[in-house]
Formats: C-alpha cells, sequence, structure tokens
C-alpha cells in the first residue's frame, strides 16, 4: 500500500459478517417475543374475567394436564405418529411413483392428470367414514386418509419438478450420448427434486392433521380419540394439550423433511440458479 | 496460401441446407465441406441461422431441405453419435462436481462413475483446472466454467466439436485468455472444430476458415483463409496487417 493509496468507504462487517448468536436473535426473535406475549394475554384476559376453564383454559391449566396426563398422551401420540408415518411413508411412495409414471408414459399422462386434478375437488376429509365403513377402526382406514391427504401435492410437485427442466440440458444430453435414463438419472431426476421436496414438505405439515381426521371418523384411540373424550367430559385444558401434541408432530415431520431436504440437495439453496 | 495439409476426407459436408421457421428463413442454401482436424468459424449476425445450422449438423434437428453428411452417416441418430455440441451457456449441473460433470459423458456411455472420474482427472491438470475437481459450478468463477464445460464436450471422445459462441457470456479480459487456452487445448488434442460467434477477431484467431453468414435469409456471403502462426503471441497477430486486410473483409461482408 505504500505506492498508491485507493480509498474506499469502510466496509460495515457486522452487517455482512453477524455473528452465531446474533443472527439467530435476529431472526428467531421477533416472532419468539409475539409468541410470549400472546400466551401471557391469553393466561391474563382469563384471570381478569374469570373465564370458566371449562370454557377456555388458561396457559398454566394446559402445561400441568400436560404434566399429570403424560403418560396417556403419549400413549395416545404414539397411536397417531404410527398412523401419520404410515400413510405419509405411503403417500410419498405412491406420489413419486405416479408422477414417474406420468411422465415415462405420455398416454398415462393425457389420461390420468385430468382425472387427478379433477379428483381434488372432492374433499378428502368426507371420505374418512368411507374409510372406516370399508377398512375398520384400526390403523388402515387413518393410513388411508394420511395417504389421500399427503399424496396430491407429492405427485403435483414430482410432475411439474420433471416438466420444467431446462430443454437445453436435454440437448447438451443428447449431444454426448445420454439414453434416456441417463437422462432422467443425471438431468431430469436431480433437476426435479427441489419441487418434489417442496410438494413433500407442504404433505408433512398434513399427514398428523390427515391422522386426526381418520380418528375423529371412529377409532379407539389417538389423539383424535383422545380429544373428542375429553370435549365430552369439557375437559378443555386436555382438549387443548392435544392440539399442543398434534401440532409438535406436525411441525417434527415437517422439520424433518427440510433436514433431510437440505442434506440431500445441498446445492438447490446455496447459488440459487439451478 | 499455405495452409495446414488437410487430409482429402471430409469429415463433414453440407449440401443445399435450407430451413425455415414458420415464414422467417432461417437457412439458405448453405453449402460446405470441413475437413479432418480442420477449424472453421462461422460469423454472422444475430438470426443468421447459426444456431440452428449447429444443431442440424448435430442431428438435433433435421433440416427441410438438404443434407448433412458426417463420415458419410447422413440420419439424425448417427449424426447425434459423432458430434459433441458445447452450447453458449455452460449448463454445468449444480448438482454435481467440475470432474462429475465434466465425465458425464463417460457415464452417459455406460462406464462407471469412479473410472471415468479417473479418465477426466489428468485432463484437467493439463488443461490449468487442478485442484478445482471437487468445487461444484457454483463455486468457480465464469471462465473456469467454460473450461469445464469444454472438457466435457472433449471427454465425450467425439472427433467433431461443435461450439455455439463459447465465450459470448465472458467479460472481453476473460474472453481472450479462452481463447488463447482453447487454441492451446486444440493444439494438443487435435479436433474437427465448427465454431460459430459472432466476433470476427475470435473466429479469425482460432480457426482455419471463416465462413461470413448473412442475415434472414441465413446465407454464406464470403469465405476467408487464415493462416497465422499459431505459435506467435495473440498480440502479434492481432495488431499485424494481414490480420487487419481479412477482419476488413469480413466487416465489410457483414455490412458493418
Amino acid at each position: 500500500m505504500s505506492e498508491r493509496t485507493v480509498s474506499t468507504p469502510a466496509r460495515d462487517d457486522s452487517r455482512t459478517r453477524p455473528s452465531r448468536t446474533r443472527s439467530i436473535i435476529d431472526r428467531y426473535g421477533p416472532p419468539a417475543l409475539i409468541v410470549v406475549l400472546t400466551i401471557a394475554a391469553w393466561e391474563l384476559i382469563i384471570i381478569v374475567f374469570d373465564v370458566p376453564t371449562y370454557i377456555w383454559a388458561p396457559p398454566t391449566l394446559i402445561v400441568e394436564t400436560i404434566r399429570e396426563e403424560f403418560p396417556d398422551l403419549l400413549s395416545h401420540s404414539a397411536v397417531t405418529l404410527t398412523e401419520t408415518l404410515v400413510g405419509f411413508f405411503f403417500a410419498v411412495v405412491a406420489g413419486l411413483a405416479f408422477g414417474l409414471l406420468l411422465h415415462f408414459s405420455t398416454w398415462a399422462k393425457r389420461s390420468l392428470y385430468p382425472i387427478l386434478i379433477a379428483s381434488q375437488s372432492i374433499p378428502t376429509v368426507v371420505l374418512a367414514p368411507v374409510f372406516v365403513l370399508v377398512l375398520g377402526f384400526g390403523l388402515w382406514p387413518k393410513v388411508a386418509v394420511v395417504a389421500l391427504f399427503c399424496f396430491f401435492p407429492i405427485v403435483v410437485g414430482t410432475i411439474d419438478g420433471l416438466m420444467s427442466v431446462d430443454r437445453e440440458y436435454i440437448r447438451m444430453m443428447l449431444t454426448l450420448d445420454a439414453t434416456r435414463m441417463g437422462i432422467f438419472r443425471r438431468v431430469e431426476f436431480p433437476s426435479a427434486l427441489p419441487q418434489i421436496f417442496t410438494g413433500t414438505r407442504v404433505a408433512a405439515t398434513y399427514a398428523a392433521i390427515g391422522a386426526v381426521f381418520g380418528e375423529w371418523a371412529g377409532s379407539q384411540s389417538g389423539l383424535g380419540w383422545q380429544m373428542l373424550q375429553a370435549k365430552g367430559r369439557l375437559d378443555t385444558a386436555l382438549v387443548f394439550a392435544d392440539i399442543v401434541f398434534i401440532t409438535v408432530m406436525a411441525l417434527s415431520l415437517f422439520g424433518l423433511v427440510s433436514l433431510v431436504e437440505r442434506l440431500t440437495i445441498p446445492w438447490a439453496k446455496k447459488g440459487g440458479r439451478t | 496460401m499455405t495452409g495446414p495439409a488437410f487430409t482429402s476426407t471430409a469429415a463433414i459436408e453440407l449440401r443445399g441446407i435450407h430451413h425455415r421457421f414458420g415464414e422467417v428463413t432461417a437457412l439458405a442454401d448453405v453449402q460446405f465441406t470441413i475437413h479432418r482436424h480442420e477449424r472453421v468459424g462461422i460469423v454472422g449476425p444475430s438470426g443468421c441461422g447459426k444456431s440452428t445450422l449447429l444443431s442440424a449438423i448435430a442431428g438435433l434437428i433435421q433440416p427441410a431441405e438438404g443434407t448433412v453428411e458426417i463420415d458419410e452417416a447422413t440420419t439424425p441418430q448417427e449424426r447425434l453419435r459423432r458430434c459433441a455440441l458445447m452450447p453458449q451457456r455452460d449448463l454445468l449441473l449444480p448438482w454435481r462436481t467440475a470432474l462429475d460433470n465434466a465425465a458425464i459423458a463417460m457415464e452417459n456411455r455406460g462406464m462407471r462413475r469412479s473410472e471415468a472420474r479417473d479418465r477426466t482427472r489428468p485432463l484437467f491438470e493439463r488443461f490449468g483446472l487442478a485442484e478445482f475437481e471437487e468445487r461444484t459450478p457454483n463455486e468457480l468463477s465464469g471462465g473456469m466454467r467454460q473450461r469445464v464445460a469444454f472438457l466435457r464436450t472433449l471427454m465425450a471422445e467425439k472427433d467433431i466439436l461443435l461450439l455455439d459462441e463459447p465465450f459470448a457470456a465472458l467479460d472481453s479480459i476473460t474472453r481472450s485468455g479462452m481463447q488463447e487456452w482453447l487454441l492451446a487445448a486444440l493444439e494438443q488434442e487435435p479436433r474437427t472444430v465448427l465454431l460459430v460467434t459472432h466476433d470476427v477477431d475470435e473466429a479469425l484467431l482460432l480457426t482455419h476458415r471463416v465462413v461470413v453468414m448473412s442475415a434472414r435469409p441465413g446465407r454464406i456471403v464470403l469465405t476467408l483463409e487464415t493462416d497465422f502462426p499459431r505459435d506467435r503471441p495473440r498480440r502479434e497477430i492481432v495488431t499485424s496487417p494481414e490480420f487487419a486486410t481479412l477482419k476488413e473483409s469480413a466487416l465489410e461482408a457483414l455490412e458493418l
């Protein structure tokens, strides 16, 4: 620097490189604050207006109920979790398989894709009682509802992802001796993965709700069943405790899929271009 | 002119190529021959059908009229098997490392991935990409991405390379570096090259013969033989009177 001096405005390093703790606080601080304030207000309103707990349970009572009923909540969670995971698994397998079938067969695409889209106007929830009639009160009707809930976003993600592959990649691969299968394995499928994961993440948030709907239609255990029982006894705190558990379950599955996504396709986020 | 002695065997033979897109005549009566290991440049304004011509030669499309013959093969499938095309965009796959991108043609032919990688690695060293093998494309500079894209084309092990404005997306300093790099690479690994570009200097510097095309309809208006000693530095060639004369006539034909 002795020969010439070039002055540029000093760089604000704290902006380009914030410390790890600071960035976590920046990111999660505001929403966390809102949540804490809401819970506090909730508790306060119930105390101030003396709302009966069977109408609206205060957070402290919900926490206490969770502590008291923990073993029960846990065993019902296991039931609902099983339904959720098994149904979700089937949806992923069937969704991918169906998406690939439509991708490889023009005939299947032309005949089945319109039906698939049209079928979405059937509210899946109303099918739950039908599944109970056909499949009984056990695991399988719930699995069916969950799978049906989750199937659609995964299929659509797969098909859209495979359709939106940059044609230029395919031309390039053709001049590099690629077979149809080679193009699929090395270009089409990887480039569709971000959209497949987007569909799967959406499906993950639906899965637990599907299981609860299935349980409402007819069951002997599970968080949905426990909720109905609690409602009948005007045990509002337990209803909320079930909601907390269902929410945690849905969030965990969503988080798990996001984690798998980040590990499988690290290239998708970083560059921003595919 | 004492051009390089090419064997009389024609690698690419184009006869009476016509092609149109709707009302627009993209190619009109395009006809020329490229000999083995000859490098031919095509310059022309945008819309002269340069890229269409490359797609037609490569077998990605079939021209409406005329024949493309590559080593006596005429069907699109056979042409695809004999040509490697390097597009203007590098089209590196973001989920593959630089080495895996360059090795993809060998994997496409059914070679095991580890073997394809082993066969490609020496080229990275020879062509100034050593230590970048395991980088992903978005960790590479524009010039390096183009180099990897070129190696990928080379690794297809085809005699005919069709280069479609390979350096158009690069800044001018990077571009001249890349041109020298490409020239050195092709002196080491001689191939039959058809280079499409809109840069007259690039065509004159890199090829043995430059074909000038007009736009709409795309037809050949001039052919220039170039004969610069390739071992001279670029600077000397570009500033020589011979170069200036050829460039002048090319620009005149392009009506620039």
